[in-house]
């Protein structure tokens, strides 16, 4: 990445902060509602030392890995699986073009309804939610797969179930990739929006419920930026792993940075 | 080694084979030459068991070619395609050697004595997008030669190289084929490069398309860019194939053939 950008970045977020801060400063809102920007990032510098939102925190990352985990176990076979089969994708493709686009919280209650345990509860609508990416990206890099890489071990004399593994597979996995990075953020939303509707007794959603009840909007306001701030990092990470692993789609693609 | 009799094939209502006969004997090199949209692709996919012809019959080694032998190897046009940028060169060598049942090492080193054999003994770490395209052909080459087909198939091999790394190729490809005593079918649109590197030449004609003539290029095994190119047979043979390919080679089949042979 380049220097400049990051220095650019980092001026348009501290200039951000500062208009917050000045707005707050002003007595333009009433600070018992929106706290000023130095209250919130105070309040959120203190939860680092707050075991009680640890605890939620350490919970809610649980979820959050938990659910991307079974994402990717469930959405990567059955994407190849539809990828391979036309006739099957051909089959599945209106229920996935008609699922997909209903917002996701919408099946909180729903699975509120159908689940007595919390952890299911959330580990159902991330994997719901977060599935849709994946199964797409997957489908999509097995379609996008050279005939000619295919052809090429054919020749050889591999069968079908090799060519997938050795060549459809590999050149599929930067696409695979992406719709895991993307599924990575949703499942983040997901996770704490199921807090916040579902409850429970811990999850950074359930530390927001209580702090909003207990009218500590610093808190609730801090402990959100935590959670903007892990879903930043957890993409950071990713696009920096996908950048590594697949120097050469990048690369071909003209994508290197 | 290769017979091919009587091969036709179709796409929908398009014929492109119209009952191609030819056989390849052990250790030649036979061209195939013909105008664009002849078929060429289509009767190479179809020795390679890639596709299933309309019909007619395929024999390789005396058995019917029905899915991919066993034994065949295939060089294409798009190197940039055909190999796997996701390995290095030693690794593409070394991938389709999994069927041949040798270990991790024993793949290996086959891997690094056919990128020798190329010209790349330094190379096999590097990825086929750190490479020029002669090189990346080259890696082909050898991923081929490591497999030690009993029949080399190319597919316009130097179609998608400079000049100049053509002619180096072409060179490549005849000697390390007489070092193996391999047994290849090129495929190209290139008239001069037919005679140059064929023990035969095939001419094809358009669509759909038969054999329009069978020439031995009676030039020697040892070929040099310039001298070969020089030699009035090499004119008068590069001559007759383009005339060949160019009238479409109507009704002459046997004649040609016949025709050249007394010359």
């Amino acid at each position: 990445m380049n220097y400049a950008r990051v220095l650019r970045g980092a001026a348009g977020v501290a200039g951000f902060l500062a208009v917050a801060e000045l707005v707050g400063l002003s007595g333009l809102v009433d600070d018992r509602f929106l706290p000023r920007m130095s209250v919130v990032l105070g309040a959120a510098a203190g939860l680092v030392a707050d075991p009680d939102f640890l605890a939620d925190a350490g919970a809610t990352l649980t979820v959050w890995a938990l659910g991307l985990l079974l994402t990717v176990a469930l959405a990567v076979p059955a994407g190849l699986l539809l990828g391979t089969l036309p006739r099957a994708e051909a089959a599945v493709r209106p229920l996935i073009e008609f699922l997909r686009p209903i917002p996701s919280v919408a099946v909180i209650p729903l699975a509120i309804l159908l689940f007595s345990d919390n952890l299911h509860l959330k580990l159902a609508v991330i994997v719901y939610a977060a599935s849709w990416p994946v199964l797409i990206n997957t489908i999509y890099g097995l379609k996008d797969v050279d005939p000619l890489a295919k052809e090429t071990l054919r020749s050889f004399g591999f069968g079908p179930i090799p060519v997938l593994a050795r060549v459809a597979l590999p050149s599929a996995a930067p696409f695979i990739a992406t719709g895991i990075r993307v599924a990575s953020g949703i499942a983040v939303i997901l996770a704490i929006s199921a807090e916040l509707m579902a409850g429970g007794s811990e999850g950074v959603g359930v530390y927001i419920t209580e702090a909003a009840s207990g009218s500590r909007i610093d808190l609730m306001l801090a402990a959100t930026l935590w959670a903007g701030l892990f879903g930043l990092v957890a993409d950071v990470v990713m696009v920096a792993v996908e950048r590594r692993l697949f120097r050469w789609h990048h690369v071909r693609t003209g994508g290197a940075r | 080694m290769l017979k091919i009799t009587d091969l036709v094939h179709s796409y929908g209502p398009h014929r492109v084979l119209g009952g191609v006969s030819l056989s390849v004997a052990e250790g030649e090199l036979v061209s195939v030459v013909g105008p664009s949209g002849c078929g060429k692709s289509t009767l190479l996919r179809s020795v390679a068991g890639l596709i299933r012809p309309s019909g007619g019959r395929i024999t390789l080694g005396g058995q019917p070619v029905e899915r991919t032998p066993d034994d065949l190897a295939i060089v294409f046009q798009d190197y940039s395609r055909s190999l796997f940028p996701w390995m290095s060169a030693a690794n593409n060598v070394a991938l389709p050697l999994r069927r041949k049942g040798l270990d991790r090492k024993q793949r290996r080193e086959a891997a690094m004595a056919a990128l020798d054999q190329v010209g790349l003994a330094d190379a096999g770490n590097k990825y086929p997008w750190e490479m020029s395209g002669g090189m990346q052909q080259r890696v082909s080459i050898a991923r081929a030669l490591a497999y030690r087909p009993s029949l080399l198939l190319m597919d316009e091999p130097f179609g998608s190289v400079d000049a100049q790394t053509r002619e180096d190729l072409e060179d490549l490809v005849l000697n390390v084929c007489a070092h193996h005593g391999m047994t290849i079918l090129l495929i190209t649109h290139d008239i001069d490069e037919s005679v140059y590197v064929g023990d035969r030449v095939v001419v094809l004609t358009k669509s759909p398309t038969v054999v329009a003539a069978d020439l031995v290029i009676d030039l020697g095994r040892i070929r040099d860019q310039i001298a070969t190119r020089q030699l009035d047979a090499f004119v008068r043979l590069r001559a007759e194939v383009g005339r060949l390919v160019r009238g479409g080679g109507t009704g002459h089949t046997t004649e040609s053939t016949s025709v050249l042979e007394k010359k």
